[in-house]
């Protein structure tokens, strides 16, 4: 099982970006469970969601909170408190930002890998929504699931030119990371401890 | 077909197929996606109904009552204070013996004001004369929908189904959403058998000396206690079309020599599955999954409970001043056995808490302590709180 949990603001596409990914996981034939952390919603405030992914039915409905993945939608909530907690030992972090894997990586002392998500947005869909631009990059990184999936899942969400747009960005963000240097085996897929 | 859909998409799917003619609804919190789901379905002439916004969920109730009498299939739903300010309609519609399908999305009730999870909604109107079966999973929630269908017009009572709001609600999941084919051979045209006509005037709902209320009551106890048949035969036939089975009135599993269970309501059951698997407990453990509270299944418990030492009662209201409420009445219904086993009863996972895997061991300690059997909110922080409040 992987679990995954999404960090951002209220209006970022947090729970959007969760279910696109259960949605990918579920067209490669597996199990895929997306749920936010609900709130009061409300443009801004830090908000969360969360994704298990895995090849037996999901049955756990509790909040993940032993993540192997962060992906964080806004560099500032790198610092709000609890952002990171329970991050696996290994776990990794895939941030929104325009400052370099390296800096944020030492700033923090944490595995990151960043790409401006929220500039390429602006530039490719008119409004910074980083969350598919950072979904395609984490596919990218992790292969866990492929870009195929999340083209096809976007397209069940979105039509017309935000879908076009949007397929256009998920290319573009997919050159920004280096493939497959997160890569889960299926030995590290099946022996992920779960959230307690 | 199997989809992945969020809970509250799926439901609303499942209530189209069953060709509602009138849906009521308040569209504003506590109000879920089911009914703004439901809207555009209407809206995008996909489902032909016709969809009333109303200005309350006293006025939601009030109309899909009307709607029913008028031989009409009718549907709403709600949540939290939207149940509660529908209590006096919800009592009315089942004292009429209108069969009328609402879903609980169980939301916490205020004050403080809470728009989490927990069933205090729905519990707190388990008086008012409504079946009341509660979904595990949203596979569950779409089946359970679709049978309360039957259940409601074959037994003239109305039916909530409860479904964890948010745990449920707000979870995209693979569901597999039947066929319309399937849903018409499963559910006849709606029928009622004292629907109104101008042609063959009568009055429901009318004044009643005390002469014949005690009569009504009697026999509104008496539909309650038999729709547990109904209850049974509507899962067994949705099974031969569907392949599935949505609970019954409860199911039990887990090893059978088991002396010790965990009854459980609702979307927990999945997070105690998970962790009977992987925190394995020291002794063998049963899982109960109630599926029906209204009617309570006095028989089908005691069934399950006749060989175990301990059941372990874990639920998502309060009863305050006593304490559990599914808890107090399994202890009822378990008090008849001859060997009765020990009934252990906490409430965790209000207005929202999230409810972890480890809540299993702490659960099981209860067995090798059982001095204090008191009720217990088990997941509460002490420390939170002024001592003279602990």
């Amino acid at each position: 099982m992987i679990e995954i949990r999404i960090h951002g603001r209220g209006g970022q596409g947090n729970v959007v970006a969760a279910y696109l990914t259960a949605m990918a996981a579920f067209e490669e034939g597996r199990y895929g469970q997306a749920f936010p952390n609900f709130g009061a919603e409300r443009r801004g405030a830090p908000v969360m969601a969360f994704v298990r992914i895995n090849n037996n039915p999901i049955k756990q409905r509790n909040q993940v909170l032993a993540p192997a993945f962060l992906i964080i939608q806004d560099q500032a909530l790198l610092h709000v408190p609890g952002v990171t907690d329970g991050l696996l030992p290994g776990g990794k972090i895939l941030v929104n930002s325009n400052l370099s894997s390296a800096v944020l990586s030492s700033q923090e002392g944490k595995d990151i890998i960043s790409i401006p998500a929220g500039t390429l947005a602006k530039q490719i869909l008119g409004r910074p929504v980083p969350n598919t631009a950072l979904l395609s990059a984490f596919f990218t990184l992790t292969g866990i699931l492929s870009q195929e999936s999340l083209a096809k899942v976007l397209k069940q969400r979105f039509k017309d030119a935000v879908l076009e747009k949007n397929l256009q960005l998920i290319e573009q963000a997919a050159q920004q990371v280096p493939a497959g240097l997160w890569k889960v085996s299926e030995q590290q897929e099946e022996s992920h401890v779960t959230s307690p | 077909m199997l989809q992945a859909l969020e809970g509250s998409q799926a439901v609303a799917q499942a209530v189209a197929l069953c060709r509602p003619q009138v849906i009521a609804a308040y569209p504003i919190t506590p109000q879920t996606h089911i009914v703004e789901n439901i809207s555009k379905l209407v809206a995008d002439g996909k489902l032909p109904c016709e969809f009333i916004s109303v200005e309350s969920e006293f006025s939601a109730a009030s109309v899909v009552l009307g709607a029913a009498v008028a031989g009409s299939r009718s549907y709403t739903a709600t949540a939290s204070q939207g149940l509660l300010l529908m209590t006096e309609v919800l009592f009315n519609i089942a004292g009429m013996r209108v069969p009328i399908v609402m879903t609980c999305a169980n939301r916490a009730v205020s004050s403080p004001l809470s728009i989490w999870n927990d069933q205090q909604d729905s519990m707190s109107v388990r008086d008012a004369g409504w079946i009341q079966l509660y979904c595990a999973d949203n596979q569950e929630a779409v089946d359970t929908t679709i049978q309360a269908y039957r259940i409601a017009e074959r037994t003239e009572l109305p039916v909530m189904v409860c479904m964890d709001g948010f745990n449920l609600t707000h979870t995209l999941e693979g569901i597999d959403i039947p066929t319309q084919k399937q849903v018409d051979k499963y559910l006849p045209p709606y029928q009622f058998s004292r629907t109104l006509d101008p042609r063959n005037p009568l009055t429901l709902g009318t004044c009643v000396s005390p002469d014949f209320y005690t009569e009504a009551r009697h026999s509104q106890h008496q539909a309650l206690l038999k729709s547990q048949a109904e209850i049974i035969a509507a899962d067994q036939e949705w099974q031969a079309i569907s392949g599935r089975k949505a609970g019954g009135l409860l199911t039990v599993e887990g090893p059978e020599q088991a002396r010790v269970a965990i009854l459980a309501i609702g979307s927990v059951i999945g997070t105690l599955q998970t962790a009977l698997e992987t925190i394995p407990p020291p002794q063998p453990v049963k899982l109960i999954k109630l599926r029906a509270f209204r009617p309570f299944p006095i028989d089908a418990l005691k069934e399950a409970c006749q060989n175990l030492d301990d059941v372990i009662v874990l639920e998502r209201a309060i009863s305050p001043g006593i304490g559990g409420i599914v808890g107090i009445e399994v202890l009822a219904a378990l008090s008849e056995l001859p060997n009765p086993p020990r009934v252990h009863n906490f409430a965790a996972g209000l207005g929202g808490r999230d409810i972890r895997l480890e809540i299993l061991p702490r659960l099981l300690s209860v067995l090798s302590d059982p001095g204090d059997r008191r009720f217990r909110i088990i997941d509460v922080d002490l420390e939170k709180l002024p001592v003279e409040d602990r």
